[in-house]
């Protein structure tokens, strides 16, 4: 199981890390250092020259970082050629004939993926880094001080360092799995044919997200969850709609289940599940973790720049996202607890501005989607009802049923719901949650409404094309207009 | 096609009904009773074990049978305390083959041993629905007589041993359940559901009281959803708004999510019945029978078979909490689940159990209900599929409801319980008859 050294692959390969690349010689001193090539790297890179400063950046391995080469992008195809598989054969729910023949081509997925990854790595290559005035070096790189890293022998000098490692999978310690040999979302993506039985260890959104894929390609899907509920910061009726989707897709759905140990016998792997004190064993071809990701930060030489750091949490920052080296800051996956590509550019932007232009943007002040790109998707933006009520603020949410909005009814695409949470006796909007096949797509006009301060009430004067999904937004907003008339009445 | 029993459902007066449906209903506790102990079955299949919780429900409705003339206060007298005596005598060594620990209660029983079968676990829950049934005896059979004496003394027994505090294991909430295979069970309680009349017990046990925080903890978890214009707090299967208002009155009594909302658990049981109504009305999934009159996702039995080739694609659920609007819901129905909301919505809850009587007589054997109905998949001769024989809780909980409906006898008697008072007063509940205030006229 290698990836084909395709044409795709050495396009892709060309733009994030060229074999034959020589690293520049480094100026006596950069006005940013920024470690690692990923969004967050890329971001803050184009950021910083932007202001016609002196940048490097270092990478390790390949530019782009997670999103790009093993996260988002890939998943993101692999996704939607699986949603329309699932579609071929519940063709029958739409009015239409299924394929008499509905066969994966496995190969012809992850060609498919490979070509979307080499193309969209144009926007991340080294050559539009040079193009911007960034030095870009490979290589691993270490602070040998305060102000100081060493990458290949040679030193770098910085004014200001920003620390964008990113984060790598984090291997549930399980008996018997390295052993018997799993793969991560780091190598998923390498795969060339498809595994026949898949066992998927987390109910995060990666492990749900390639847990429906691969069964709609035909793997016979297994999901253990540790948690009674999927997705545990979700609310629990996105959750429940999750597993509902899953049973319809033939998933095995194993929740409040441990994995402890794996064995191999005869090919397969035999894994050994245990539920309170159910007690089961499963035979697999192939198993992937999904259980959550750490900070990269092993090999930085963080002690050498006084920069405070735990393997958990990963580099401590403020809510400037400034370490306790005041030179050096960090922004993404590196310290933050929300994981996701947007915090990675949005923190990347925050941490050059206030890094070069003595910027006092704030973490805390910043407004975060994300989304779970299940079918249907799970999108939430804010707080949810628990966090609010935790910090004493009365909460009431408007619910609108995905089966009352005339486009989802059109589409059969019926599972979900809208909720918007409101401070009670206001309409300020505290959050939102989205289960809806768009739900990604919908998140951001609630995203932006908090931005802008713009309550609920206020979105019922927002007009949406007719018919469309969104609609389901607005109801959310009329319902939030009639209470409010009510309670003046 | 209209059949027999409609003509009969529409001459019977609506006392006449309820009094039928409750007496009919009684009759599940005298058919499933174990004398020797006093434990009742789960359900009236065959070989089914015990449920600790339908017990306390037993234990509810013999002062219900005493008024009603169903049977004698001696005979009423003697079944309790069979069955608080068992209790008190069981093991409660936490062993695998036991009965209980630390005064909780394994959620299903050997019929006659009392020993814990199906590897159950020890309950919360259903260990306070059970005491919920003993505290109504012990308020009910309050006269000086060896036997209620003895009675209330056991009661006292069972409850003052309940060690609530360990059932936290150091959680913010109450833990679901313990296993002596695996210790604490890894759910808790979170979002509104039956569990209030257990944190009222923990919170006014006299011996191993939570502290008040921990229900603060519980209700942190509560979602006061507008759905389908109707302002509620959210919870999907029908039981969960009746459950814990068999025993305690609710009415204008209101703990601090309550007088936030301005609005009390009654008043939120009765949204949570026109929730249910305009989900059925609306049938989002085109499920047969469902409409206003026809209603009660709940947790119930259901179908499970395989379905017959080429029959349409539909997944089927078995035993689950069947909720709204969320699901899961395959098409099934309790009809016990729509009548037990007749303290809250009496006129709605009336005209719903003569529709669905009248339309899925299958479902109402000799007038007591079955579980579940499922009008979508017809069984051969056109009937609805229907769930084979009793369940107790089904049994118990239309019976209570019904009662406090007529009467409030339940209510009343709990009004009277220290226990329950305390325990309402430490989750900060005020007003009502709890502040002294008069009763309210039950609307019939």
């Amino acid at each position: 199981m290698t990836t084909p050294r395709d044409e795709a692959e050495h396009e892709r390969l060309n733009h994030l890390h060229p074999p034959n690349w020589c690293n520049p010689t480094p100026v006596d001193r950069y006005d940013l250092v920024i470690l690692g090539g990923g969004t967050t790297g890329l971001v803050a890179a184009h950021a910083a020259a932007a202001l016609g400063v002196k940048v490097a950046l270092i990478e390790r391995h390949l530019l782009g970082g997670n999103c790009l080469n093993i996260g988002c992008v890939p998943s993101k195809a692999l996704i939607r050629t699986s949603r329309l598989y699932a579609e071929m054969r519940h063709a029958e729910h739409f009015g239409a004939q299924s394929p008499a023949d509905i066969r994966v081509d496995f190969a012809a997925v992850m060609q498919r993926m490979r070509d979307i990854r080499a193309r969209l790595s144009r926007t991340s290559s080294v050559h539009e880094l040079g193009a911007v005035g960034v030095h870009v070096f490979f290589g691993d790189a270490h602070f040998i001080g305060s102000d100081a890293l060493q990458l290949n022998g040679g030193t770098l000098r910085f004014r200001k360092a920003l620390i964008a490692t990113g984060a790598q999978p984090d291997i549930p310690s399980i008996d018997g799995l390295v052993a018997a040999g799993y793969f991560t979302n780091a190598d998923v993506f390498d795969l060339t044919e498809l595994p026949p039985r898949l066992l998927v260890i987390g109910g995060g959104p990666l492990g749900c997200e390639m847990a429906q894929a691969f069964s709609r390609f035909g793997a016979r899907t297994t999901i253990v969850q540790n948690w009674p509920l999927f997705l545990p910061r979700e609310e629990r009726d996105a959750a429940q709609l999750l597993s509902d989707a899953f049973a319809r897709d033939g998933i095995e759905v194993r929740l409040n289940t441990e994995v402890v140990s794996v064995r191999v016998e005869d090919g397969q792997k035999i894994v050994h599940l245990v539920s309170d004190d159910y007690h089961s064993t499963i035979a697999v071809d192939a198993i992937l973790t999904g259980t959550g990701r750490i900070p990269s930060i092993d090999g930085l030489g963080l002690e050498a720049a006084g920069v405070n750091f735990d393997r958990d949490h990963g580099v401590h920052v403020n809510d400037f996202l400034r370490t306790s080296n005041r030179r050096i800051y960090a922004a993404g996956d590196v310290c933050l607890e929300h994981k996701f590509n947007d915090m990675a550019d949005a923190t990347a932007r925050m941490a050059v501005r206030n890094a070069l232009q003595f910027g006092r943007q704030r973490l805390s002040k910043l407004t975060i989607p994300w989304c779970t790109y299940t079918d249907p998707e799970v999108a939430h933006v804010g707080m949810y009802v628990r966090q609010a009520r935790e910090r004493d603020i009365p909460v009431k949410t408007f619910t609108v049923l995905m089966h009352d909005v005339d486009r989802a009814v059109a589409d059969s695409e019926e599972a979900g719901f809208v909720k918007i949470h409101v401070k009670e006796g206001s309409d300020h909007i505290l959050g939102a949650t989205i289960v809806a096949r768009h739900a990604g797509e919908m998140i951001g006009e609630i995203t932006l409404a908090m931005v802008a301060g713009v309550g609920l009430r206020t979105l019922s004067r927002v007009m949406h094309p007719y018919p469309t999904q969104a609609q389901a937004i607005t109801k959310a907003a009329d319902a939030c207009r009639r209470a409010s008339r009510e309670r003046e009445t | 096609m209209r059949r027999l029993s409609d003509s009969v459902s529409l001459l019977i007066s609506d006392d006449d009904l309820l009094d039928r449906l409750q007496c009919a209903a009684f009759g599940y506790f005298l058919r499933t009773y174990n004398p020797t102990n006093g434990l009742i079955a789960d359900t009236s299949r065959n070989s089914s074990p015990c449920s600790i919780a339908v017990v306390g429900f037993a234990l509810s409705v013999y002062p219900i049978a005493v008024e009603r003339g169903w049977m004698t206060r001696a005979d009423a007298v003697e079944r309790s305390l069979a069955a608080l005596r068992f209790f008190r005598d069981s093991d409660q060594s936490g062993q695998p083959q036991a009965t209980g620990y630390k005064g909780f209660y394994f959620h299903f029983l050997d019929m006659q041993s009392g020993a814990r079968v199906w590897n159950s676990e020890l309950s919360m829950i259903d260990t306070a629905l059970l005491l919920a049934g003993a505290l109504t005896s012990a308020s009910y059979f309050a006269s000086n007589t060896s036997g209620e004496i003895q009675l209330r003394e056991l009661v006292d027994v069972l409850y003052r041993r309940v060690d609530w505090c360990w059932a936290q294991d150091g959680k913010s909430t109450l833990r679901q359940g313990w296993k002596p295979e695996c210790g604490f069970l890894n759910y808790g309680w979170d979002g509104y559901n039956e569990g209030i009349v257990m944190y009222v017990l923990a919170l006014g046990s006299p011996t191993h009281p939570i502290e008040s925080g921990q229900y603060a903890a519980w209700t942190a978890t509560y979602q006061w959803e507008n759905l389908y214009g109707i302002d509620f707090l959210y919870a999907g299967p029908l039981f969960i708004h009746q459950f814990s208002h068999a025993w305690i009155d609710f009415r204008g009594i209101r703990d601090r999510f309550m007088r936030e909302k301005h609005c009390d658990y009654f008043e939120n049981s009765r949204r949570a019945t026109e929730v249910q109504r305009e989900y059925a009305r609306r049938n989002p999934h085109g499920f047969k029978g469902y409409d206003e009159d026809c209603w009660g996702l709940t947790a119930s039995d259901g179908p499970s078979q395989p379905l017959a080739e080429g029959a349409s694609e539909r997944r089927l659920f078995g035993y689950t909490a069947r909720g709204v609007p969320y699901g899961p819901d395959d098409g099934t129905l309790s009809g016990w689940a729509a009548l037990a909301s007749i303290p809250f919505a009496p006129e709605i809850a009336l005209r719903t159990a003569r529709s669905m009587r009248d339309r899925y007589p299958e479902m109402l054997p000799s007038h007591q209900y079955a579980s579940s109905f499922n009008p979508s998949i017809a069984e051969s001769d056109g009937a609805a599929w229907v769930s084979v024989g009793h369940f107790g809780l089904d049994q118990g909980i239309v019976l209570m409801m019904i009662e406090n409906h007529r009467s409030g006898l339940l209510w009343r008697l709990l009004r009277g319980s220290p226990a329950i008072c305390s325990g309402l007063r430490r989750a900060d509940f005020r007003g009502g008859w709890l502040s002294g205030k008069s009763i309210p006229p039950l609307d019939r």
